[in-house]
């Protein structure tokens, strides 16, 4: 280490990393960082997905153990061997995919993770009072299942506080909620700040970023490659740094003569009666997507989107055939294979364990979507997979969309999100379907990865194929649609050109205006 | 204090690959102390146990002869493990496969010639996948958990065998044994080479099952779509793979397997239908598939390995007067420490509340709030 650093030479920091590294076989996953994390103050953490904003992360919070480098919490050095140090030394984390039982209430979901015996009545009470101080409306009671994703996180973030940290670790906290859950949790964040509490933000919304963080590290390729003042910095400054380039900017090349195109995607009356009591029931849902144009639905998460998606990949039948039909044919009643063989392809939502299993290689998971519709590549006689065809073709879609990995052909689960994400992606975009669904294109994506995606969905449609895009991030949608749909309680309003189409707009269909009655309700307000 | 178990974030493959040899040398250091026990020199006991009963080329043949039913069954089981399918009713399965198969031998025995034997190990299989299916059906239909579903049909299928030669299959001229009659001479599975030993074509048609379930597993869509289901049946789901399917696939594969082991085992070793057909074949080929890795080519080995302690128990019975049931704790250890190995490769042991297990961590995590008193 060069400067000598004193366990108290500054009193203000909370946290310092010196020369944190973490090395996974041959990947340097984090290579030396420093990090210095003040008291009282926002910071984020910023850099494009296999940065090794993860593996920093799951280090602070000892799910990981660093190869070498040193922690010193308040000034004396600490090991964080489990996460259960990290809680007892005050860091508490609320991550991005929740942890929750949805058959429980909030409360006995908190109850669950104090572990520490006291009365649910009591943790109820003191969570009631917590959540009403911060401003974050919870009622402990209520079941889980019922609750809306911003409730839910609610919920992770108050079980977070209730073990009073010092340190809250943030990771893409504003990914699934509206707008305006958003700007409530920023008050919040601001809220802690004021009482002296850290935060370490970890998001790829540079406009967030700059909004409430007080000081930004940036990483790439596993190294610290700056720090700096997101309010001096612009949304493009701090995208150069993560990236090390300029990000290309998604071109919508216009979509001319759309209306006369061939409808590739026809959903007619489609409806669906939950199959579980916390299923959505979808109601008499229409949508035409044409050949040449990018159809976007938007809508806060859990309204339906998931068993649209499973509806119309045929992961679920329907029982009128004539309800989804793919190029002009009816395809209700034919299974996710069949309708594939139809020229059709989907990228669920949940990447590891739906659209790829993570325990397999690259190659097989690409065998996994691929394997009737490229029986002729893939298999051979007598059913025997030709290893080393589908070996190339997974390298192919490697290089085409640009997906780093520490092996040749990692199992799925070793690749970062943004990773694997890609290559979910490019492993449809390499068969040119002429129908694509795509749910959550780039969730947890970085910038970078992000704009190649939706230039690719887009520059597949402008080719002639139908694509439809589910999603959270009203960003995106606007970026890449020709129309935008949005989804509220198992319904669907009808698209909206891109051109009439604004954030107020979606918003208020979002929120559950009355289909239809959006532009009204605008002229009122 | 408590004990907890935590998940490694990295699984050692070399770890994976020893399991099994350490599995079977901690077996060794338990039965040694078992052997002292009970007042025998331990290594007088090993060398009457796993070398002597293969020291001559007609002990090989026994081997071979106890080998090949569990090969069999193992290599079955291995394809529904893999699916995480839990049949662990293949005894049940084994012994209507024996029953099915001794149709034309006992009901027929003026039906002769070369086809007899080809249609009795089809019929054997038939019996096997029939048995099987019953759980699959119950599994598919009505959710039932085939891991009670299949066993409990162990005990309706050995009642049963044990009702039909005591009652309609008894040898009328067998003074009353229950037993049926002695097989005919074409309903008999021949000996490979019948001036060395008494090793029969079952030992064959369990190295080729072993290699043809291999190459499935390994080689061809069928056996992605297996390992797919198994491992993240979401994904399998997504890929287009039925769930119902394969729960009938893996029941009937793995029944057809245990049935030609059940009929190989009557027509070939036996032949006749007893009472009792199986020292536990269906039960130990459940170890033979976890010591094999669930990889049928280690099951060959794993199936002569445990093929060795059923010959060592008779031979610890005659030569010291030891039960033979030291042949079942042997595979029950067997199975224990495999199953351990296995869990310690995927999780570590955590001691809560004794400081003295992470000397570093423990001791700065109780710095720290002093630290923070101090100021």
């Amino acid at each position: 280490m060069g400067g000598t650093v004193s366990a108290n030479h500054d009193r203000a920091n909370l946290l310092e990393v010196r020369g944190l590294t973490k090395i996974f076989g041959t990947l340097t996953a984090c290579d030396h960082i420093d990090l210095n994390i003040a008291k009282g103050e926002i910071h984020a953490l910023l850099g494009e997905n296999g940065a090794g904003k993860s593996t920093l992360v799951k280090m602070l919070f000892g799910s990981l153990e660093p190869n070498s480098g040193e922690i010193f919490w308040d000034g004396s050095p600490v090991k964080i061997t489990s996460p259960g140090v990290a809680k007892k030394l005050g860091i508490g984390m609320v991550f991005q995919h929740f942890s929750l039982f949805e058959a429980l209430t909030a409360a006995e979901n908190i109850a669950l993770s104090l572990n520490d015996g006291s009365p649910i009545s009591t943790i109820a009470a003191k969570a009631r009072a917590l959540s009403f101080s911060y401003g974050l409306p919870l009622d402990p009671d209520s079941l889980v299942g019922d609750l809306s994703v911003g409730e839910r996180q609610r919920i992770e973030i108050i079980r977070c506080l209730l073990q009073t940290p010092q340190l809250i670790i943030l990771d893409e906290p504003t990914s699934v909620l509206t707008p305006q859950e958003a700007d409530k949790l920023f008050e919040t964040l601001e809220r802690l700040r004021s009482e002296g509490k850290s935060i370490l933000y970890i998001s790829h919304r540079l406009e967030e970023v700059k909004r409430i963080c007080d000081r930004a590290t940036v990483l790439r390729h596993g190294k610290v490659v700056g720090h700096c003042n997101p309010r001096e910095e612009t949304a493009a400054s701090l995208a150069r740094m993560m990236v090390g380039s300029e990000v290309k900017a998604v071109v919508r090349a216009p979509a001319d003569g759309i209306e006369t195109a061939p409808a590739l995607l026809e959903i007619r009356s489609l409806s669906r009666k939950p199959a579980t009591p916390f299923a959505i029931p979808l109601k008499n849902i229409n949508l035409t997507v044409r050949a040449g144009e990018v159809i976007g639905i938007a809508g806060v998460a859990g309204n339906g989107q998931g068993e649209f998606f499973e509806s119309v990949s045929g992961e679920v039948l329907q029982q009128d055939a004539g309800s989804v039909r793919i190029r002009g044919k009816d395809a209700g009643g034919l299974s996710i294979t069949g309708r594939r063989l139809m020229g059709a392809a989907f990228v669920p939502e949940e990447r590891l364990g739906h659209g790829a299993a993570p325990r397999m290689k690259l190659s097989e998971n690409l065998l996994l979507s691929r394997h009737a519709t490229d029986g002729k590549a893939f298999v051979g006689s007598g059913g025997m997979v030709k290893n080393g065809a589908v070996y190339s073709a997974a390298q192919r879609i490697i290089t085409a969309m640009d997906v780093r990995k520490s092996a040749p052909d990692p199992e799925a689960a070793a690749l970062s999100g943004g990773n694997l994400q890609k290559f979910i992606v490019g492993r449809e975009l390499d068969r040119k379907p002429s129908v694509m669904i795509v749910n959550q294109p780039t969730w947890g994506v970085d910038a970078g990865a992000a704009a190649h995606i939706r230039q690719a969905l887009i520059e597949l449609a402008r080719s002639g194929s139908a694509v439809l895009v589910i999603s959270q991030d009203l960003d995106e949608l606007f970026e890449l649609s020709d129309a935008i749909g949005v989804m509220h309680n198992g319904e669907l309003s009808k698209p909206l050109p891109i051109a009439e189409a604004t954030f107020e707009k979606i918003g208020l269909l979002m929120g559950g205006a009355e289909p239809g009655h959006a532009e009204h309700a605008m002229e009122v307000a | 204090m408590r004990i907890e178990l935590v998940k490694r974030p990295q699984r050692s493959a070399l770890f994976s690959m020893l399991s099994p040899f350490i599995a079977f040398a901690l077996t060794i250091i338990a039965g040694a102390i078992m052997f002292a026990l009970l007042g025998v020199n331990p290594l007088n006991a090993f060398e009457i146990y796993f070398v002597e009963p293969i020291s001559q080329v007609w002990q090989l043949h026994e081997l071979a002869i106890k080998a090949a039913p569990l090969i069999l069954i193992a290599v079955g089981l291995s394809v529904c493990y893999k699916a995480n399918i839990w049949n662990i009713g293949a005894e049940g399965q084994f012994i209507f496969g024996a029953i099915f198969g001794s149709i034309i031998p006992v009901l027929f025995p003026q039906f002769e010639g070369p086809l007899v034997i080809p249609l009795m190990l089809l019929l054997g299989m038939v019996g096997g996948a029939f048995y099987a299916s019953i759980p699959a059906l119950l599994k598919t239909r009505f959710s039932t958990n085939e891991i009670l579903t299949s066993l409990m049909l162990v005990y309706v299928a050995q009642l049963f065998l044990d009702w039909l030669v005591r009652g309609p299959w008894r040898d009328p001229q067998g003074h009353g044994f229950p037993q049926t009659i002695q097989f005919g001479e074409s309903a008999v599975l021949p000996e490979l080479m019948p001036d060395a030993g008494r090793a029969n074509w079952g030992f064959v048609f369990a190295l080729v099952a072993a290699v043809l379930v291999w190459l499935m597993m390994s080689r061809m869509l069928k056996g992605f779509e297996v390992r797919v289901l198994g491992s993240s049946p979401r994904a399998g789901r997504f890929a287009g793979f039925g769930f119902n399917r394969m729960v009938f696939f893996t029941f009937l594969l793995s029944g057809a397997l245990s049935g030609l082991a059940g009929i190989s085992e009557v027509s070939g070793a036996i032949g006749q239908l007893q009472p009792v057909i199986s020292p536990g074949y269906g039960f130990t080929a459940i170890i033979v598939a976890f010591l094999g890795r669930l990889n049928p080519l280690g099951i060959v080995a794993a199936g002569l390995v445990l093929a060795l302690t059923y010959l060592g128990g008779e031979a610890v019975q005659s030569a010291l007067g030891i039960s033979d049931k030291v042949a079942r704790v042997f595979q029950g250890m067997l199975l224990f420490f495999v199953l351990g190995c296995d869990t310690l490769i995927h999780y570590r042991i955590r001691l809560i509340g004794m400081a003295l297990t992470k000397p570093n961590g423990a001791a700065q995590l109780e710095a720290a709030p002093k630290l923070e008193e101090a100021r």
